[in-house]
């Protein structure tokens, strides 16, 4: 991996509670190359916006990222950097879209001001240009009439508008790296297709890399390469997207993709996954997965599994790796046992 | 009416829990564009409000005598109202119109200037202990505390007592200096809540530095309550005036506040009504003005208020 643009090493996020040490990120590893997508899934609560957040160094007290961590981008080790540097580098060579595009914008200035205003705290530019800079951004991110629409405040756009220009704020500067986090959950079906569309139309125009957090699967079939699922703070499989979606390895992507609804299948009932993501202060020893698994034994209760390679590419951190023959014996996962003897 | 942030948010907060959810939150309709509609209240307040402050500025103008000029001491000593002096002459044959006149002067400015301080001290306090948060917030919290426990009006007696006669500038200083508590506290609070707002998240993304993040994402945001609360802060200081003046460590003589003239004629109140009904009513009338002005402006502000109390 010489090519990689940002490469995350064994990165803990710990926040310090007064119910305990909450494990939010607990020894993820990835790298993601130049102008590759990558996806981070998983549901709410396993990790997957604190890992967002540590790229950015933006965790807050009494969040940490704990010593051993290393965040390697363009060549730099992010962990070490003192907040002067790092202001150079969010905003300007990486910078994050965020979910909610009603909330992400302040609501007492026009939108052209604050597209503006980043091109005025990352470079010396007079006020005419910078402006002239924003509405050539918002012409570029398919908001119609920039020039007008630039003077406008953010309540008066509407919610794919207005996400429309977070995006332009994130690019303005053309930052290298792009972490969307859930950028399109806020938003309705038909913008959402279009924002992810316009994501990609950027990427082959500018070159960017970008990581998309989401708790969609479909959102990642349509856009990225490879696809990182997390639960419980750790990469619980990792594998390019074609593979994940035709021979998913760990029962926690297997339950993701059965409980995404498709076309042309009738059913009475979603399927869901049993049970919630257990609270990060508490994993489960062993596999953390273990209590909603249908095919957990002795051994995942007691047995923390490691990231076995599964294929070229494709991890997996299931102990069905070293005994496949298991898949086969199918149970009721422990949280429904637990609930139905209760 | 909501607005559509929090109408949407159970929503989309349903949303996000779901896995690989297809259900997209129901949008309320954006507010419609332009300026929300204010009340007549706010208008007749505004007005009354422009009109004292009016008279305030063009009182040399306005004011048939000088307010100090003791025209008869033997004719027109306590003449009760009449043509020639509206509002009558006091004890020592002065003008009470006049005197009024200049009167406002002081009283509003007073006001006016106290409050302008008081604001400007509780919001820069509150705005650098919110906006640090963690020990730095809770060594300035604990500190207002205990200022917050020092009653202000004997606070305010000793020391004007001890200071007498007293330059209207320290006045001014003395009421604005302990007025601003309250005002931080609230500033505090908001400041806090902003700070959680993501649109501060997403500026610090994008490389703001902390300075700017204060002016331009905090500030802004916090605002409106804070000229409410300065709004509301002037009836309060009107009174306050007046009230040290009542207990002669106010105004000094023979520069007249309203609360001085209402102390003059509150002796012999029977014999001269007039000396001290006027003041009083010009005191009464401004105090409502700025009340009745505060709250509709936060009415007109924070929506929420609103829909509060039409709901109750």
């Amino acid at each position: 991996m010489s090519d990689a643009l940002l490469e995350i090493e064994n990165l803990h996020t710990f926040f310090y509670g007064e119910s305990g040490v909450a494990r939010a990120v607990d020894g993820v590893s990835f790298s993601v190359g130049t102008g590759e997508t990558i996806g981070l899934v998983g549901e709410s609560g396993c990790g997957k916006s604190v890992t967002a957040l540590s790229v950015l160094r933006l965790v807050r007290p009494p969040g940490r990222i704990e010593p051993g961590s290393r965040i390697v981008f363009e060549g730099r080790d992010l962990v070490t950097l003192d907040e002067r540097q790092l202001r150079a580098v969010r905003g300007a060579r990486i910078a994050m879209i965020f979910q909610e595009p009603m909330t992400a914008l302040n609501p007492v200035f026009t939108v052209g001001e604050q597209i503006a205003e980043v091109v005025r705290i990352h470079s010396k530019t007079s006020r005419r240009e910078a402006w002239q800079r924003a509405v050539e951004m918002l012409q570029i991110v398919g908001i119609p009439a920039p020039a007008e629409r630039a003077r406008e405040y953010p309540h008066q756009l509407s919610g794919g508008m207005r996400q429309r220009v977070v995006i332009a704020m994130a690019l303005v500067m053309n930052p290298a790296l792009v972490i969307a986090d859930e950028p399109t959950t806020a938003l309705d079906v038909t913008i959402q297709a279009q924002i992810l569309e316009l994501l990609q139309q950027l990427q082959r125009r500018f070159g960017m890399s970008i990581l998309l957090i989401t708790h969609d699967l479909g959102v990642v079939a349509e856009t990225v390469s490879r696809v990182l699922v997390m639960y419980g703070g750790e990469i619980v499989e990792a594998a390019a997207v074609k593979t994940l979606f035709a021979e998913a390895h760990h029962p926690y992507t297997e339950g993701l993709l059965a409980a995404m609804p498709r076309l042309g299948e009738s059913r009475d009932r979603l399927r869901t996954i049993p049970g919630t993501v257990p609270p990060p202060t508490r994993w489960p020893n062993g596999c953390r997965f273990h209590d909603r698994c249908p095919y957990a034994w002795e051994r995942c209760t007691l047995e923390h599994p490691p990231l076995y390679q599964i294929g070229a590419g494709h991890v997996s951190r299931c102990h069905l790796a070293e005994e496949p023959k298991r898949r086969a014996d199918a149970h009721e996962p422990l949280v429904m046992q637990r609930s139905s003897r209760a | 009416m909501q607005p559509p942030t929090h109408a949407s948010a159970p929503a989309e907060r349903l949303a996000a829990s779901g896995l690989a959810s297809a259900v997209t939150p129901p949008r309320a309709p954006a507010p419609p564009p332009g300026r929300r509609r204010l009340t007549s209240t706010f208008w007749w307040s505004l007005v009354l409000i422009g009109l004292l402050c009016a008279i305030a500025l063009l009182a040399p103008l306005l004011a048939p005598y000088s307010p100090t000029a003791q025209l008869d001491i033997i004719g027109l000593k306590n003449q009760p109202p009449s043509l020639a002096h509206p509002f009558g002459t006091d004890q020592y044959s002065r003008d009470l119109l006049s005197r009024m006149l200049f009167g406002a002067r002081i009283s509003l400015s007073v006001a006016l200037l106290a409050v302008l301080l008081a604001a400007t001290v509780g919001t820069a306090y509150g705005l650098t202990a919110g906006y640090f948060g963690g020990r730095v917030d809770a060594i300035m919290m604990r500190l207002l505390d205990a200022c917050l426990a020092i009653p202000r009006v004997l606070l305010l007696v000793a020391v004007l007592a001890l200071w007498s006669p007293v330059p209207l500038g320290a006045l001014i200083a003395t009421i604005g200096l302990t007025g601003w508590f309250e005002v931080s506290r609230l500033v505090r609070a908001e400041v806090r809540s902003v700070m959680g707002r993501e649109y501060v998240l997403a500026a610090r993304a994008l490389g703001t530095p902390g300075f700017r993040m204060v002016w331009r994402h905090v500030l802004p945001n916090v605002l409106n309550p804070i000229i409410v609360a300065a709004t509301l802060g002037v009836g309060n200081v009107i009174m306050l005036e007046a009230g040290l003046s009542y207990l002669g460590i106010g105004a000094r003589a023979p520069t007249a506040s309203w609360g001085s003239i209402f102390f003059d004629g509150s002796d012999a109140f029977q014999a001269t009504w007039w000396i001290a009904l006027f003041p009083g009513l010009a005191i009464i009338i401004t105090v409502l003005a700025f009340n009745v002005f505060g709250s509709a402006l936060r009415d007109a502000l924070d929506p929420h208020q609103l829909a509060g109390d039409r709901a109750r």
